[in-house]
């Protein structure tokens, strides 16, 4: 869908792959068959667990790791065929912040979002004002003169988001950016991404392991799993309509819809013998999410309704609600069909007897 | 003790620290680039030259393992031809800093090798040349592990500049053993043991000094 776009595609996977040779023949495959485009101006999201190959793909984009396979191209440039000069200077169009960091303890704020503009080769004059500018920017300049070891973990991040910053990339990378702060400071660190995006129109690409970051911030999102993207879409498409089984076990974590103990663990798959309770998890979209929708079908079905769990949340400011109600067994095929009928998305969790 | 016993205590003093502060300097002119070469070299890393990176190991390792008095009268012709003669102060500066530079070489390249690599990482990312990573960032932050690691070695030289005496190189240690051993005068034997105490405790003290001032990993109560 994002070939339509005029513009094109910030960063473009094409069939990328990478192997590593293993000791005594052969090779590990970290990454195959990768095919992701990037939508320029946006937050994309690459959640996977570790070891799904997402930091590979991620440092890719940048040219600290190349594929064995397939081609990445930065803009229409391939960042996987450059070399030398030619590809450090592309990675000044590419900026990245780390896990830890990684800020040089001997620099104070200040000097260590100066160094890519040091190491670019500006003028003086120009990286006084623009370092002076990015510490601003993150709201550190009571803090310039200090070295990291007194700042905190998120006036760290601060800094490592203006250095990213320094030489004016088109495009952001974040790897685990948030993994190493409180949930408080992983807001702010976040809220700052996303002014970001929004008033420089900076493409963003984050890889995470929390469902959670992806649902604030970003608003595309591919799920990696043992080297190959195995769902991609729109947040609000996946987090609505999750289909494979790996994107649902990361939502489990979020949508904070998870069975009460007592009856996850007198689920049945069929239907006991006898008076029975039918489970259904029900999805309700847009606009319609905060719809009385239950007690409209308890009044038009005469149907008696166990609510068990629910939220509603927001996606972009899109409502989206998921709720874990139970009917009597016998009339649960009419309960989905009164809901479908108004556009919710109906799932059978199981029996309870 | 005679005036005269002061005054040989005094340039003995003298020939020491001149001794072991030109072959530290030569030691850290020769030490800084090959230890830093070393702790890039290895395969995929900044320099990748693992063939020089092994040959160059072997070479350090051989020069340190010659006892420091073997190498002294080993290299005699050597330092006949660099420093015109082989005999004398001057010319033990040359066994002193053929020993100097392969162990400065080593302690810088375990200084550097303490950098954390996400700063090489992060540098590599920002478009920074080798050289430019080497000079803007490993060799600034591994500043109190060099500091530390060049303090160790003045240390070392100065006990290691005692032994010069064997190619008439002067100074204390060659004072202490020609007066205070081989003419039984004890009280200059004390005198030359005690200034070497004194000299490796304000080297040690000034470079742990400096290294504090240079270390800004810790935080530090500013200004107190």
């Amino acid at each position: 869908m994002q070939r339509e776009t005029t513009t094109g595609a910030a960063i473009t996977f094409d069939g990328v792959g990478k192997s590593y040779p293993k000791k005594g023949g052969g090779s590990v495959m970290a990454l195959e068959g990768v095919d992701l485009e990037v939508p320029p101006g946006a937050i994309t999201g690459i959640i996977g667990r570790s070891g799904a190959g997402k930091s590979t793909l991620l440092r890719m984009v940048n040219g600290l790791e190349r594929p064995t396979a397939g081609t990445v191209r930065v803009g229409t440039r391939d960042i996987g065929a450059a070399r030398g000069a030619e590809l450090r200077e592309m990675r000044r169009e590419v900026g990245m912040i780390f896990q830890h960091f990684n800020l040089l303890s001997s620099r104070t704020v200040y000097e260590n979002v100066a160094l890519p503009l040091e190491i670019a080769g500006r003028p003086a004059a120009e990286i006084r004002r623009r370092a002076s500018d990015l510490v601003a920017r993150v709201g550190l300049e009571a803090l310039a003169e200090r070295y990291p070891a007194e700042l905190s973990g998120g006036q760290k991040q601060r800094v490592g988001i203006a250095r990213a910053l320094a030489t004016g990339p088109k495009v952001l990378l974040s790897d685990e950016a948030t993994s190493a702060l409180d949930p408080e400071t992983t807001q702010t660190v976040l809220k700052l991404l996303a002014d970001i995006n929004r008033d420089l129109g900076l493409t963003i690409l984050l890889i995470t392991h929390e469902m959670a970051v992806v649902r604030d911030i970003a608003s595309h999102v591919a799920v990696i799993e043992g080297g190959r993207i195995v769902e991609q879409g729109a947040t609000y498409d996946i987090f609505t309509t999750p289909a494979h089984a790996t994107t649902r076990s990361f939502l489990s974590g979020v949508t904070g819809v998870t069975l009460p103990r007592f009856i996850a663990d007198r689920m049945n798959a069929e239907p006991p013998a006898g008076p029975a309770r039918e489970v259904i998890r029900i999805t309700f979209l847009g606009d319609r999410a905060t719809d009385p929708l239950l007690a409209q079908m308890s009044g038009a079905l005469g149907l008696e309704v166990n609510i068990l769990a629910g939220a509603i949340e927001e996606i972009g400011a899109r409502p989206f609600g998921n709720l874990l109600i139970s009917v009597p067994a016998d009339r649960g095929a009419e309960a989905r069909a009164y809901l479908e009928s108004h556009q919710q998305r109906t799932e059978v969790l199981g029996y309870v007897g | 003790m005679s005036a005269n016993l002061i005054n040989m205590l005094m340039e003995a003093t003298w020939q020491t620290l001149y001794m072991v502060a030109v072959s530290t300097v030569i030691g850290a002119v020769f030490g800084l680039p090959i230890g830093t070469f070393l702790a890039c070299s290895q395969k995929g890393e900044l320099l990748s030259a693992p063939a020089v990176n092994k040959v160059l190991g072997i070479i350090v390792n051989a020069t340190r393992s010659v006892p420091f008095i073997i190498l002294v009268v080993a290299i005699i012709p050597f330092t006949r031809m660099v420093a015109g003669t082989s005999i004398g102060t001057t010319a033990a500066i040359v066994p002193l800093s053929i020993a100097a530079i392969p162990f400065i070489a080593r302690l810088i390249e375990n200084a550097i090798r303490e950098v954390d690599s996400g700063l090489i990482e992060a540098a590599r990312a920002m478009g920074a040349t080798p050289l430019q990573i080497i000079r803007k960032v490993l060799i600034p932050e591994a500043l109190p592990g060099i500091t530390l690691g060049l303090t160790l070695a003045v240390v070392s030289l100065i006990g290691y500049s005692a032994m010069v005496g064997a190619v008439g190189g002067e100074g204390l240690g060659d004072l202490g053993i020609r007066y205070g051993y081989q003419r039984f005068m004890p009280d200059v034997m004390a005198m030359v043991v005690v200034i070497l105490i004194v000299l490796v405790q304000l080297v040690q003290t000034a470079g742990e000094w400096i290294a504090r001032r240079v270390d800004k990993r810790a935080p530090r109560n500013r200004g107190a």
